[in-house]
């Protein structure tokens, strides 16, 4: 199962090596990463989406929590959470098609953030399931180009 | 007064009471090796390699309690140490490690003698620092010493580059330190606590299964207390060793792929396992799902990951080891006291143990005309006494003497059992013997192991260490040699080592004494004599090249299903029983 793993770390040099040197070395897998400073320019926080039954999970929790750099780790999964992700996108659409891709960046409230005489670059927000059916619906326009911030979450109060 | 970055280094490790450092200069650490010139309070040990420094180290810490401290070159120097703090990482001895490193402006750029360090070790250390401002030195190395020193204990590396240690500051070094990120549990849960008393009096077929963690905490006493108060067999790790008196009629022996019959057979057979200070090996557990199937388990570890890492386990209580055998012996007095029924373990149990002890005694067929390995190391166990700290390499002479030798005390068998590092022994009984000058110190070595840091022979002589070395030569890479044997038809390919030194000579060749035995009845008198000898010796014994150690459980079988060696029948009359 997919996990989403909230990892507050001390902010310092090697921290990141640290952290995926962790997963390396003992086999587990990261889906997505991501990394920024929190309020506190001390310490960052990580969000690791992973996947595996319940006892690699709880060795990946115990794992990250034994790293001395690490200050807290919670399983938002165990939780409720709220989860969003970005993607970018490049299409180069046949001409006929150019207004597809406007009408289906507006149906997923995305965003165009550049444009030339032959491609739109959009960007949209959202959890899994959306981003994933965007991508589905411009992949027949023509992708050119795809990037993908991986997963952050927050658990809800 | 603003002093330099060697001279805070050089302070630093007196304010924490270091004695002895262990290691070989180059030159980025000059400036500290100069400090340390005429140092009285400090001594320094140079070994021939670097290698041999960290395994030196190691030994110290092994037979002391305190961390090694080790120091090193940048470069060639700093990789050369990184067998000896994995071998450490494996088996959580506490190591500060110090290398040099070059100028913080120079880093990355593929300067001379430039190596990662801090890149290289991540994986095999428990923390490791790259200190790139003065200011922050001696804090640095105090942090060190407490993540060495304190949870589950494990080597930690400091790269110091050779800028930071010309440059000055004011010495100032913190009698504490707090690291908002680590902090350790000693204390048990005592809910948790209250279960574990709680099964283990109702327990009808109950074992201790007590391992490494248990000398790391100090807390053979505890141990002891606890099984005989409840009467429960205990069975130890390779690494738990001397956490048990050997010759306690409650001692099971080892367990695992070459541990005893009735100590596999109870833990098979077993309704509740009291894990202690374990981390439930895979040369432990052979198949896990026969290993303890009809167990309950409690386990008791100061690392939350070593719980439920390979087996599911009933009663998890994290905490070390001392603290929580202290508080489980209390609550079980309590429950005792308020008459809390008290189901006594069935002698049928006890008896069912000794029925399996009989069954398969751990034992080797003896002969008239050639040396049998086990009985140089019955031999050895015998003269020693108890306060012996013996050393071992890798191999069949390591598993003998883990079979054969009686320890009664903690930290007086010391082995790298998690990275089996061949080398190991003969480094290590010197750092046992710097720590130590006036106890005996034996390494129990094999003639491959030997060679792999045989120049510290160099290192014995010239510090003047009585160490006694007992080289069970084979001719073989035995350990392999006996695999093939049993899994690979015989080829004995790349194990044969026809065409050793003459270690009697060797040994000459260093200062040292060489004494060779080749006949069962010489192993005794030359036993007597090189512990009488007040100077190093290398005892070679001609042993029976093709010996096996058994019992044995091959890889990924069960322990219920050992392989024996010895035909009892055929060997009628030749069979020797390991004295219990
Ligand atoms: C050739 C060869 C053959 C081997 N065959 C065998 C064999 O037959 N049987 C065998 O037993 N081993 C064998 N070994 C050794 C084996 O590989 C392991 O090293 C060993 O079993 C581990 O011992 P342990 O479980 O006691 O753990 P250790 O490695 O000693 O770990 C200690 C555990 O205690 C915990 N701990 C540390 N400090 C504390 C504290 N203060 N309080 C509480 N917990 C603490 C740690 O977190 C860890 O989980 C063999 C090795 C070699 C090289
Ligand atoms: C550094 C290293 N290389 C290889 C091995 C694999 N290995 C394990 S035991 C062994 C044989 C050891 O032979 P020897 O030291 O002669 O001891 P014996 O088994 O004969 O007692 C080998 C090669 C190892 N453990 N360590």
């Amino acid at each position: 199962m997919r996990h989403i793993i909230s990892v507050l770390v001390e902010n310092k040099f090697g921290v990141l090596s640290r952290i995926a040197g962790l997963f390396s070395g003992r086999g587990f897998n990261i889906e997505t990463l991501s990394v920024a400073p929190t309020l506190d320019p001390q310490i960052s926080q990580m969000t690791i989406v992973t996947a595996g039954d319940d006892q690699i999970i709880e060795q990946i929790t115990k794992q990250l929590n034994k790293l001395i750099d690490v200050i807290k780790v919670t399983d938002l999964t165990e939780k409720e959470f709220v989860e969003r992700e970005m993607v970018i996108v490049k299409v180069s659409p046949p001409a006929e098609q150019r207004a597809e891709v406007l009408r289906t960046c507006e149906i997923f409230r995305g965003r165009v953030v550049d444009s030339s005489p032959k491609t739109y670059t959009v960007l949209v927000t959202g959890d899994d399931k959306k981003i994933g059916a965007f991508i589905e619906l411009l992949r027949p326009l023509g992708i050119k180009e795809i990037i993908r911030t991986g997963k952050i979450a927050i658990g809800r109060e | 007064m603003k002093i330099t970055g060697a001279e805070i280094f050089v302070n630093a490790l007196k304010k924490e009471g270091v004695d002895t450092i262990f290691g070989y200069p180059g030159g980025v650490v000059l400036k500290v090796f100069d400090v340390l010139y005429g140092e009285k309070d400090l001594k320094v040990v140079l070994s021939r390699h670097e290698q041999g420094a960290t395994h030196m180290a190691d030994g110290y810490a092994r037979a002391t309690g305190k961390p090694g401290v080790v120091l090193v070159t940048s470069g060639p120097g700093a990789t050369n140490t990184v067998t000896g703090i994995a071998t450490a990482h494996m088996d959580s001895i506490p190591l500060v490690v110090f290398t040099g490193q070059v100028p913080t402006k120079m880093i990355g750029n593929d300067a001379f003698q430039e190596a990662d360090i801090v890149g290289i070790t991540r994986p095999c250390t428990k923390y490791n620092f790259l200190v790139k401002d003065i200011r922050d030195l001696a804090r640095t190395i105090k942090e060190a010493f407490v993540i060495a020193t304190t949870g589950r204990p494990g080597p930690v590396l400091v790269d110091l580059p050779k800028d930071v240690l010309a440059d000055k500051a004011e010495f100032d070094y913190p009698s504490e330190v707090k690291i908002r990120s680590y902090n350790p549990k000693y204390v048990g849960n005592k809910w948790q606590i209250r279960q574990a008393a709680q099964a283990i009096i109702k327990a009808k077929r109950p074992v201790i299964y007590a391992g490494g963690g248990v000398i790391l905490s100090n807390a053979a006493a505890e141990l002891k207390d606890l099984a005989e108060m409840v009467q429960i067999p205990v069975a130890l790790t390779l690494m738990g060793l001397g956490a048990f008196p050997g010759r306690h009629p409650l001692f099971l022996g080892m367990l695992g792929m070459h541990g005893t019959y009735q100590a596999n057979m109870a833990l098979y057979k077993s309704d509740l396992v009291v894990a202690i200070g374990v981390r439930f090996d895979d040369r432990v557990t052979g198949k896990v799902d026969e290993f303890c199937p009809e167990a309950k388990i409690i386990h008791v570890d100061i690392d939350p990951t070593s719980i439920r890492k390979n087996i599911h386990v009933d009663i998890p209580i994290v905490g070390d080891v001392k603290f929580v055998l202290t508080d489980l012996i209390r609550e079980i007095r309590e429950m005792q006291a308020a008459g809390e029924t008290w189901e006594a373990i069935p002698r049928t149990w006890h008896r069912q143990i000794d029925e399996w002890r009989t069954e398969h005694p751990l034992s080797y067929e003896w002969d008239e005309d050639v040396i049998k390995p086990q009985y140089v190391i019955e031999k050895i166990s015998e003269m020693a006494g108890e306060n012996a700290i013996v050393t071992t390499d890798v191999g069949q002479c390591q598993m003998w003497t883990a079979q054969f030798y009686k320890f009664e005390r903690p930290r007086t068998f010391l082995t790298s059992g998690g990275l089996g590092t061949m080398g190991y022994g003969l480094p290590a009984a010197i750092g046992a013997q710097m720590a130590f000058p006036d106890r005996l110190v034996v390494d129990v070595a094999g003639d491959g192991s030997f060679e792999m840091n045989v120049q510290e022979m160099a290192t014995a002589v010239i510090q003047k260490l009585p160490i006694k070395i007992a080289i069970l030569n084979n001719g073989y890479l035995g350990m392999v040699r006996q695999w093939q044997e049993l899994f690979f038809n015989r080829h004995y390919s790349s194990s044969d080592l026809t065409g050793q030194p003459d270690f009697v000579r060797l040994a000459e060749a260093y200062g040292a004494v060489g004494l060779r035995a080749a006949r069962p009845e010489e192993v005794e008198p030359t036993i007597r004599k090189a512990f009488e000898t007040p100077r190093p010796v290398i005892m070679e014994f001609v042993v029976n090249r093709e010996e096996n150690v058994f019992p044995m459980v091959p890889a990924g079988g069960a322990n219920h299903q050992m392989m024996f060696g010895a035909d009892r029948k055929k060997s009628e009359g030749r069979l020797r029983v390991a004295r219990g």
